[in-house]
């Protein structure tokens, strides 16, 4: 039933999404956007909701970790699998989507590439066409949660770009997915 | 004859682009319903050249599936002038047409190749043509040679001087190659660590569009065969891919999500300008190929829930379905003579080739691959050719649009992938 009301809530989102125009065109530019003049350094680090012992992050900057990479921390988490022919980020993705869909919001500078993939079966160009939509259904979430449009590229690499190169269901899973890339992954 | 020179203008000009590769070696897998049998006499003083002419233009028209080509040993002396024939011997032989020549030294050091293709129960000319080449343009002439002996033996126009473009995978390498339609003379036109996909030939045969990843998204790309120069001609936020040349050579029909979903749009083939968006719809709608009088575009929409095959007028105006057999058909391509178009349909999760004729309707399912994919017709309408596998590998294969003649490339390493046959260069 979530997932209803998820698909629900993401079509309302569409809707609301596709009367903005999007002004850029050339698209290769990711970096190229300084509109909102907030501070480049990341304002603050996401809540870790804790139980017990409360900890404290350090402030010093050079001595705290990236927490996109502190295996650790959820956003060092980047896939989104889903299902055959299906482009609905199921609920357990959500607190990962949701992580990242925050990291953006208290990072307004933070641009973000959500990249689709899909298993190898069928068109090359029709799978790169599902791929974005699998990218899509991302940002579409993140956007939803917090992330402003703009700083989210969905890009597809269809079938092109596989994780797992097998010709079997195990693969074919591990492909249905899309990953949350930041520029200096 | 400026037509010919053209045609090898292109080639040699190629050839001088980048260094051979190893060939595609074609194997027929199947026959026409019937075959004419066709001798080829070895053409006077043939053996002094580099590349003898005969055994090309006798592998051409026997890959066609459409010849059987009778023995013409042990006749002597060998006929190279028509009074040198003694039709009786060669109708004893099963042979309705023969094939004579001669090779002579031209004054511009070129050489002179002369050849007469003679009706064995009528005793007649049906065709004679002299060609001028130098060394390196011996197994195009040849190919032009099969291209005659074709279109008078089977009225229709031949396509072995034509050529093939396609993609190698090699570990993590991916190449573009251009080949001649025989699999001959393969070189790589583009070398890259990350994939391409799609390439589309200009209509003049002198450029590729095709779509790579090296930017980490996809970007259309045209690159010219005659420079090697290339250009990003579809660079936009999100994804670009699926390019599809109008019949002038002007324009491009591409796959763009810049506005939200994948739609197709109509771009200027050197970049310039505002895409035109054509088609308005919230799925997706990509796979544009244009109709060969660039009236219409064909491409596939899941519009209506699976993947479909649409038609709309190019100047806008509603889109019409057009494939209804099957919850799966993609990749159109029209036949250059517009009176079918060719498309993947998926039948009980097997992916095969068909061709679908747009007065009757009638679907023809032509191949039992299972795996196959990007259907490409040759430009007389008569062979398709597309990528499948054979044993975990990428292969090239071809189909005749009646399903009768069956051809498969296999390549001596790498996965091939993505293939599309050249136009006639008209030039």
């Amino acid at each position: 039933m979530k997932r209803y009301l998820l698909a629900l809530t993401l079509t309302a989102a569409l809707a609301a999404c596709s009367s903005t125009p999007t002004k850029e065109q050339e698209g290769a530019a990711v970096e190229d956007r300084s509109g909102a003049p907030v501070a480049t350094a990341p304002a603050q680090k996401p809540q870790t909701q804790t139980t017990g012992p409360v900890t404290k992050p350090l402030t010093d900057k050079s001595l705290s970790g990236n927490p996109l990479k502190d295996p650790a921390n959820i956003l060092s988490k980047r896939s989104v699998y889903f299902e055959l022919d299906s482009n609905v980020v199921r609920d357990e993705f959500k607190p990962m989507v949701q992580a990242h869909a925050r990291y953006l919001q208290q990072n307004r500078n933070q641009k973000v590439t959500v990249q689709g993939n899909t298993d190898e079966r069928g068109s090359r160009e029709y799978n790169l066409a599902l791929g974005q939509r699998r990218a899509d259904a991302v940002k579409q979430m993140m956007t939803l949660l917090g992330a402003q449009s703009e700083q989210i590229e969905t890009v597809s690499f269809g079938e092109e770009k596989p994780r797992a190169t097998g010709s079997d269901e195990q693969s074919w899973a591990e492909n249905r997915r899309a990953d949350i890339v930041y520029p200096n992954d | 004859m400026i037509r010919f020179l053209g045609a090898l203008l292109v080639v040699s000009l190629l050839l001088a682009a980048g260094a051979a590769r190893a060939a595609l070696t074609i194997e027929i897998t199947g026959a026409g319903a019937s075959q004419i049998p066709v001798a080829i006499v070895p053409f006077r003083a043939e053996e002094g050249l580099g590349q003898r002419i005969t055994p090309v233009v006798e592998a051409d028209l026997a890959r066609s599936g459409l010849f059987r080509t009778v023995d013409p040993g042990g006749i002597s002396p060998v006929p190279h002038e028509p009074e040198q024939l003694n039709y009786e011997q060669w109708r004893a032989r099963g042979a309705e047409a023969v094939v004579i020549g001669a090779v002579s030294k031209a004054a511009d050091g070129r050489y002179d190749i002369r050849f007469r293709v003679m009706d064995v129960a009528k005793r007649t000319q049906i065709a004679g043509f002299v060609y001028f080449a130098s060394e390196n343009q011996l197994r195009l002439t040849a190919h032009k040679i099969a291209d005659v002996i074709y279109e008078k033996l089977t009225g229709e126009p031949g396509v072995f001087a034509t050529r093939i473009t396609y993609v190698v995978k090699r570990g993590s390498r991916y190449e573009l190659h251009v080949a001649d339609a025989d699999g001959y003379g393969a070189q790589s036109v583009l070398s890259s660590n990350e994939p391409i996909i799609s390439p589309a030939w200009s209509p003049d045969g002198t450029r590729l569009a095709y779509v790579s990843f090296e930017q980490k998204k996809p970007v259309v790309y045209v690159q010219s065969l005659l420079s090697g120069g290339r250009q990003a001609v579809a660079a936009f936020r999100g994804s670009n891919s699926s390019p599809a040349w109008s019949p002038d050579g002007r324009q491009l029909a591409v796959t763009l999500t810049r506005d939200g979903n994948s739609q197709i749009y109509l771009i200027n083939a050197d970049g310039s300008g505002v895409p035109r968006r054509l088609t308005q719809s919230s799925a997706i709608d990509t796979e544009a190929n244009f109709s060969p009088d660039g009236q219409s575009i064909l491409f596939t929409s899941d519009r209506g829930g699976g993947p479909q095959i649409y038609r709309m007028p190019v100047g806008g105006g509603p889109a019409q379905r057009v494939t209804f057999d099957g919850s799966y058909n993609v990749s159109p391509r029209h036949s250059p003579d517009g009176k079918s178009f060719t498309f993947i349909q998926r039948n009980g999760g097997r992916f095969n080739v068909a061709v679908q004729d747009f007065a009757s309707r009638q679907v023809q399912v032509l191949t039992d691959g299972g795996v196959d994919e990007s259907p490409s017709f040759a430009p007389n309408s008569r062979m398709i050719l597309y990528a499948s596998r054979v044993g975990g590998r990428g292969i090239l294969a071809a189909v005749s649009s009646d399903g009768r003649v069956k051809q498969r490339f296999t390549a001596d390493a790498g996965d091939v992938r993505e293939p599309a046959w050249s136009p006639v260069v008209n030039k």
